[in-house]
């Protein structure tokens, strides 16, 4: 379907409005998280191997390319979590779906001010501060 | 020329098909109702599990540089952190893995395609949760009898 300027679909509340794009970034996210997660219990299960095995996987992490991909991870999460409040509030509370513009600024208010100090904090840790 | 047609729901197309115990009155299982329930809350829970595991390995101490073997076993000297690591392990493998089941419903056209893709998702999945699990329970960090860690004396 091609997709029409805003103003011209005036109909609608959801397509190509925050809503949609929210739904979209939760499957993304959620997607990335996943995929991380099989990779991140295969490295911890090296701690079965040997400490060698673990500290020399782990080691080849420690690099400022892997420290920013981390940074991503953490940003994903964040959204992913507080999007996740998000719809539970929207879906069980009587308010939510009235307020639904509000919890939608909220969620960008909490993954900023979690962000920032991990993002502050982390790569100070990753170039070596 | 054919007529276009107009697929069935997938996420239940064979629930609807059996009737019989454990359904509701229009022939469907209850799976999605307790599946959309589920991802509700256990994502609550992973919210606390995952940005508690974040905090105190990336925040806290060194953060990244100070993550190795002896930090690992320092953590998993205490049945806390145990607990905590196991339950994060089978809520986000399950979370995930529905999450990952939802998407495949949606977007894999053909049943053939759904079909071999949840059985992959399936097949990781319960590798990955068993390996976890026996990682958890069978972990010795003082295998090595010459082993310096301060967990180990």
């Amino acid at each position: 379907m091609p997709s029409k300027p805003l103003k011209l679909s005036p109909g609608t509340l959801y397509r190509g409005h925050e809503g949609m794009w929210s739904w979209v970034a939760h499957r993304i996210t959620g997607v990335g998280i996943f995929f991380f997660l099989l990779v991140h219990v295969l490295d911890t299960a090296l701690v079965r191997v040997s400490p060698e095995a673990y500290n020399e996987v782990i080691g080849t992490y420690k690099n400022p390319i892997v420290g920013l991909m981390e940074v991503g991870l953490v940003g994903a999460i964040l959204f992913h979590a507080f999007n996740g409040i998000r719809l539970i509030l929207v879906d069980f509370w009587a308010k939510g779906p009235r307020n639904q513009r509000k919890l939608m600024i909220g969620v960008g208010v909490v993954w900023v001010v979690l962000f920032v100090p991990f993002v502050i904090r982390h790569l100070t840790h990753v170039f070596g501060g | 020329m054919t007529t276009p047609e107009i697929a069935q729901p997938r996420s239940s197309s064979r629930a609807r098909s059996l009737k019989g115990g454990g359904r509701n009155r229009s022939g469907q299982t209850n799976f999605e109702l307790y599946s959309w329930l589920f991802m509700r809350l256990s994502g609550l829970a992973l919210v606390v599990l995952v940005l508690g595991h974040l905090f105190v390995n990336l925040m806290l101490g060194g953060g990244i540089t100070a993550l190795d073997f002896g930090f690992v076993a320092g953590k998993w000297a205490n049945p806390l952190w145990q607990v905590w690591d196991l339950l994060m392990l089978w809520l986000a493998m399950l979370h995930g893995t529905n999450g990952l089941r939802t998407i495949i419903n949606d977007y894999a056209e053909k049943d053939q395609t759904r079909f071999w893709l949840k059985s992959l998702l399936i097949t990781a999945s319960i590798v990955i949760v068993v390996l976890g699990t026996l990682v958890i329970f069978t972990f010795d960090p003082c295998l090595d009898p010459s082993s310096t860690l301060s967990v180990c004396k």
